[in-house]
């Protein structure tokens, strides 16, 4: 099977250049991810994250064909040949497949993205009802691996000013909690032209999200929530 | 760089590792003020941690009657009389509560009706002291390690903690009297180094289960900090005792949770037999972990396994429908149909035992303080040195650790480790001065891997470890396999020296990264093993075909492994517990 892969190291490689390799030993059921493994002991400088080979760690969101994915759950079966395979796309490159997801860490951070109680804690747990915790699943799940936001139209054109759809789902995931007690102070953080509203629904997120979430509908639901509070 | 310009940086608590039990003490100690670094290899997020799946086990009682005293009895028991039951006590009794702070810290367990935390039935659990099967594990979905490491995360961004993402740490620090001064790391972006002192380090670094070729355990497992602590003259507690976790995709080694099993599910062979009934006719399905793998093994060596090759058995759940599969266990559900093209709702899983855990590690107290035998004194306190979660032995697992145990564990020893680091910092105001000589022993070390020229390839290595492990150090053992094992790991170990990587560049050298890796595998590898060859009796998971029973009079007693010339040692089991009676040794069935 053929590949064609990113490779830049900025040590030695005055640009990026694509570099070919066939790997011979392809077997049923192969991720990409067990292909890059074994081209990394043909070739041992090639650069990539990776970690629980399960698509559950977020490590190796990459863009494959054009299209970006976690390498360790995408099946080699449907993948056209030959296999381009790029660091995701509008993140400062430190070395081939390995992009610096600082910029993507910020924006997670910004949103707090942590529950706030402030009344008193009981010494049980705090109870939630089945509906409610249900509001959660699409949102909980999200494993950081930058595969939307790098997705995000929205994203290359203001990366600095809009939160982009990772963030956004985590603000959702918080909003919609029942046991939250700072979601005023969340809608009005997120009330601004560029955080939130430059989503404009492109839902480049959806299609990609290997975890199958939807941030586009979290937006939505926020933007839904804001519209109610503003009545 | 050269060695005296590399920069130093201070702090009260140095912590190595971003996992639950890291991430728990570095939340406990930034809340107290105290001036906290964490260390880790990776993104907080990605520590393996996150891939647990059934959740963590206290008495909370939300579905069945339960209470502290029986977790204490299922664990010395799942323990198979090797834990030590004064931590066991301690932490037992500190889980509901250790629960409940994870609920507040915003972890999105599932519900019960009643608005409570949902909690299943997990392997080993009983009601009453060895009566009805106990519901004792408190779960979201089947992501309870996503959920809960992504909480404590969130919080610690919350808290302010300073983090030191990718970067690897190369050894610890100590001066000639035995007092742990921090950590010599290098930035994996840059390749910078940095050295770190500390007045207290937390070793929180995770299991090794990259021993082996098929594991449940992520690539990033190479028992770092056990290695550490081996070359920092310390030794390994009782590591002959490793996890094979019964459910593992067969082949591919993906876990498939224990709370599989919880909610119904249930193993048959190739005659569709439920097998486990053979074996555990009471606790069937939810026998211990060690119990379970045996059987499975068993089954497949008289015969009696599924597929074209016999060489694994099916586990049944698709008569629970689809809708309790949706709801309780979404991730395996995904799983298997990612790797297998199958969903289980419908079909079968083929499984097979897979490496999963590390029930040794370094030599800790309940407080999270390492110990080590000193002339007479089987535990000294090694002053400045703390060790939490996989990485340690406290030990609370003994010879199996019972599923939904070990989530727990890492969070109320990081939590008890912080609590004792904050008192101890009241009385230790400065730091002790730096060490060089350690300083430049991890430099050299490190830069060992500048070497350029011909030499062996860590990927050639790495395969051979782990086959040797595989073929060595499995399920069952006898003293001839074992023998071999030592042999083939020393062998390795010697070609290890002359080994070479081809990639010296400074950015993101992730050759580099897999070279200090292996080293440390390889040590790990050695003491596992090592232990397994001295071990002459059959306890939880370490099944000797020629030893095949439990020896109480000889062998109730922790072992220990040190690195230099391979020395053993041995310290007696802690069977008092804190405040009620001692469990004593009784013959172990489910």
């Amino acid at each position: 099977m053929r590949f064609k892969i990113y490779r830049y190291n900025p040590e030695t490689d005055k640009e990026p250049y694509m570099k070919e390799y066939v790997l011979q030993d392809v077997r049923p059921g192969m991720m990409l991810l067990d292909a890059l493994l074994l081209l990394k002991e043909q070739d041992s400088t090639l650069g990539f994250r990776c970690s629980c080979r399960e698509g559950v760690c977020g490590s190796d969101g990459m863009n494959i064909n054009g299209t970006n994915g976690l390498a360790c759950i995408t099946p080699l079966s449907g993948l056209k040949e030959p296999v381009e395979v790029r660091p995701m796309p509008r993140l400062p490159v430190i070395r081939d497949l390995i992009v610096d997801m600082e910029p993507f860490y910020k924006q997670y951070r910004d949103v707090k993205p942590y529950l706030t109680v402030k009344d008193p804690l009981p010494e049980v747990e705090l109870k939630q009802s089945p509906e409610d915790r249900e509001k959660l699943d699409g949102m909980y799940e999200c494993i950081m691996c930058g595969c939307c936001t790098t997705s995000c139209p929205s994203f290359w054109w203001n990366p600095d000013k809009f939160l982009g759809p990772a963030a956004l789902l985590q603000a959702a995931r918080f909003i919609l909690d029942s046991r939250d007690q700072a979601t005023e102070e969340r809608l009005d953080a997120l009330d601004d032209p560029f955080k939130l509203f430059r989503c404009h629904t492109i839902m480049n997120c959806v299609q990609v999200c290997p975890k199958g979430l939807n941030p586009t509908k979290a937006i939505n639901d926020i933007k839904k929530i804001m519209v109610k509070k503003s009545l | 760089m050269s060695i005296q310009n590399i920069p130093r940086r201070r702090f009260d608590a140095l912590i190595i590792g971003a996992g639950g039990g890291g991430l728990r003490a570095a939340l406990q100690l930034a809340e107290a003020d105290a001036n906290v670094a964490v260390v880790s290899k990776v993104f907080p997020t990605r520590s393996h941690t996150v891939a647990a799946q059934g959740g963590m086990n206290a008495a909370l009682a939300n579905v069945l009657p339960d209470n502290w005293h029986w977790h204490m009895f299922d664990t010395v028991k799942g323990s198979d009389y090797l834990g030590d039951q004064d931590a066991i006590e301690y932490m037992c009794r500190a889980a509901p509560k250790v629960v409940y702070e994870m609920e507040h810290f915003g972890v999105p367990f599932s519900r019960l009706d009643n608005g409570k935390i949902y909690q299943r039935p997990f392997g080993g659990q009983s009601q009453n002291f060895g009566g009805e099967q106990a519901a004792r594990t408190c779960a979201a979905a089947d992501r309870t390690g996503h959920a809960i490491l992504h909480s404590l995360y969130q919080q610690n961004i919350r808290a302010k903690t300073n983090f030191f993402d990718e970067y690897f740490a190369v050894d610890l620090l100590k001066d000639d009297e035995g007092n742990v001064l921090g950590a010599f790391v290098f930035n994996i972006h840059t390749g910078e180094e940095l050295i770190i002192e500390a007045k207290t380090t937390l070793l929180a670094t995770g299991g090794a289960g990259q021993l082996y070729r098929t594991t449940t355990n992520a690539l990033i497992n190479t028992g770092d900090g056990m290695a550490m602590a081996l070359r920092a003259g310390l030794p390994l507690q009782d590591m002959e005792f490793f996890q094979f976790h019964p459910t593992g995709i067969a082949g591919r080694g993906m876990l498939i949770t224990e709370g599989a099993r919880g909610e119904g599910g249930y193993l048959v062979n190739a005659k569709g037999e439920r097998l486990m009934e053979r074996y555990a006719p009471k606790a069937k399905d939810l026998a211990s972990r060690d119990v379970v793998s045996r059987a499975i093994y068993t089954e497949v060596k008289e015969g009696r396994g599924c597929g074209p090759e016999k060489d694994h058995v099916m586990l049944k759940l698709d008569h629970l429908g689809v809708d309790v599969i949706q709801k309780r266990l979404p991730g395996i559900r995904q799983t298997c149909i990612t790797f297998l093209g199958i969903d289980p709702a419908e079909h079968p899983i083929p499984i097979y035992p897979t490496a999963h855990y590390t029930m040794g590690g370094i030599p800790t107290d309940r407080y999270g303080r390492v110990v080590t035998p000193v002339k007479d004194t089987p535990e000294e306190v090694v002053n400045g040195l703390y060790a939490a979660g996989e990485c340690a032995c406290v030990s609370v697992h003994g010879a199996n650790r019972l599923g939904g145990n070990s989530i727990l564990d890492i969070l109320v020893f990081g939590r008890a480790a912080a609590n004792h680091i904050i008192d101890y910092l009241k009385d230790v105001r400065y730091h002790k001065p730096m060490d060089e000589n350690s300083v430049t022993q991890a430099y050299e070390r490190l830069h060992r891997w500048d070497r350029t020229g011909e030499g062996e390839s860590v990927e050639q290595l790495r395969k051979e470890l782990k086959r040797a492990m595989e073929d060595n150090c499995g399920v069952f053992r006898t003293q001839e396999i074992l023998d071999n094992g030592i042999k083939a790991v020393q062998q390795l170990q010697e070609r290890m020296k002359d080994a070479r990587i081809r990639d010296h560049s400074a950015l993101f050298n992730t050759a580099r990264v897999e070279a200090l890796e292996l080293e440390n595998l390889m040590d790990v590898a050695m003491a596992t093993v090592y232990s397994a060859g001295a071990r002459h009796e059959s306890r939880g998971a370490h099944s000797r075909i020629d030893f095949p029973d439990r020896d109480d009079m000889q062998w109730m007693k922790h072992t220990l492994f040190f690195k230099e010339g391979n020395k053993l040692d041995f310290k007696p089991v802690r069977t008092k517990p804190l405040s009620v009676a001692s469990f004593p040794p009784k013959a172990r069935v489910y």
